[in-house]
């Protein structure tokens, strides 16, 4: 059991990480990732985002959305029972689930850390339209290779949520570098950011094939 | 006059607001889904789909949407459209183009470029315009998609649309796999800026000689 979780963590922080290997949550990434202080606050409040949506998007869709006995609203309306919902209400229900639950964080956070609040700005409420965190919802239910279960989903979306971290750190330290050198003038910004991901996801690269 | 308009609402969408190389937006998918030329057209045109839909139907209704509560509106109508595209590729295209494209069809629902177009145009424009609007930036993304993933498929396969490019060529996989596409979208945006400042820097002097 413990094995297996530890597998999945290492899976989903180094191999398959989200922002390096999937290209998942990349604006957020380059947005946030000037500081290293903004950075640990927006990884943190991504990962709280994902393991809770994880959470509930994984009870969302096995007793929602899926076809069968277990369907709650089958037992109201029994057509459902033979078809589901997870042909048609999948989008739209995950990306509610997170929308609420990205609203909550912000309510916390503006009462609890203002300081931090004004410093992820923007890029607080685009958590909502961050793909990483309905990329990891996907993932873990309907494009999952295999069924998880809900222990093995939530560490799914925690470990992502922390692969997204180290990720924005790394790049963080880089970029905080990057500042102080001469860089060609059409470079600047962005272009460069682009580049040395480049290379980190070349560096991430010597993971893969480490966990199945 | 409006006419002359109109193509305007349309063509800025392709150079002016390019959304990958201007605006920056949409990285994920546009990284992700140009391995070959093929995913990135089918991409492109899923997207194109969602994005003139939506414009079209969110200026329709925008006098009856309060301000509070527009994003959740937005994404709803974002969504169902994303839903329809969906069930509409699975049935009509071929099942490893959709296999490859995978998550990342779904995932239209919180690309940034749909999102912004709804915000800032459609919310306050006239339903033709909108259309217009939502085509062009659908262009000028499908037309970016194909740009990087001819560079990347011609680099790291060998191959464009399926066809070998040439005999002698050792493919550099490598341009297919994460790391590659970070380095060509970083290289072209770096020429796409470099041909920004020239531009500015040949006005500039014109200024200077007028004085």
């Amino acid at each position: 059991m413990i094995k297996e979780i530890a597998l999945i963590i290492v899976s989903v922080v180094f191999v398959n990480n989200f922002v390096l290997a999937k290209f998942l949550g990349l604006c957020p990434f380059l947005g946030v990732s000037q500081k290293t202080s903004s950075a640990i606050g927006m990884g943190a409040a991504v990962t709280f985002v994902m393991t809770l949506s994880s959470a509930i998007t994984w009870i969302v869709y096995n007793f929602v959305l899926l076809p069968g006995d277990a369907n709650i609203i089958a037992k109201i309306f029994p057509s459902i029972r033979e078809l589901g919902l997870i042909e048609v209400l999948k989008t739209i229900s995950y990306i509610l689930v997170i929308a609420t639950l990205v609203q909550l964080v912000e309510m916390m956070l503006r009462k609890m850390v203002p300081a931090l609040y004004e410093s992820l700005g923007i890029y607080l409420p685009l958590i909502t339209t961050n793909c990483a965190v309905l990329g990891v919802a996907l993932l873990n239910t309907t494009d999952s290779p295999k069924h998880l279960g809900f222990l093995q989903a939530t560490v799914q979306g925690f470990g992502a949520g922390i692969g997204f971290m180290v990720a924005m750190l790394l790049m963080s330290g880089i970029r905080e570098r990057l500042a102080l050198v001469n860089i060609p003038p059409s470079l600047r910004g962005v272009p460069i950011a682009f580049i040395c991901t480049g290379l980190m996801a070349l560096a991430f690269l010597g993971f893969s094939g480490m966990v199945q | 006059m409006a006419e002359q308009n109109n193509l305007k609402e349309f063509t800025k969408g392709i150079f002016q607001y390019n959304p990958l190389f201007v605006l920056v937006l949409g990285i994920c998918p546009s990284l992700a889904v140009t391995t070959s030329v093929k995913n990135g057209l089918a991409m492109g045109g899923a997207a194109t789909f969602v994005l003139v839909c939506s414009n079209f139907i969110i200026s329709i209704v925008r006098s009856f949407i309060p301000r509070e509560i527009r994003i959740p509106c937005f994404i709803v109508v974002i969504a169902a459209f994303v839903t329809m595209v969906e069930l509409l590729m699975r049935a009509y295209l071929p099942p490893e183009l959709n296999a490859s494209l995978g998550i990342f069809i779904p995932l239209i629902v919180v690309n940034c470029i749909i999102m912004y177009r709804a915000e800032s145009f459609a919310y306050k424009n006239k339903p033709f315009a909108s259309v217009l609007d939502g085509a062009g930036l659908g262009l000028g993304w499908t037309l970016s998609l194909c740009l990087v993933s001819s560079i990347r498929e011609i680099a790291g396969s060998g191959t464009l649309f399926g066809l070998k490019v040439s005999e002698s060529y050792q493919p550099a996989s490598v341009m297919i796999m994460a790391p590659g596409a970070f380095i060509v979208l970083g290289l072209l945006l770096g020429f796409f800026n470099w041909r920004k400042l020239r531009k500015s820097e040949k006005s500039m002097k014109a200024v200077m000689k007028n004085d």
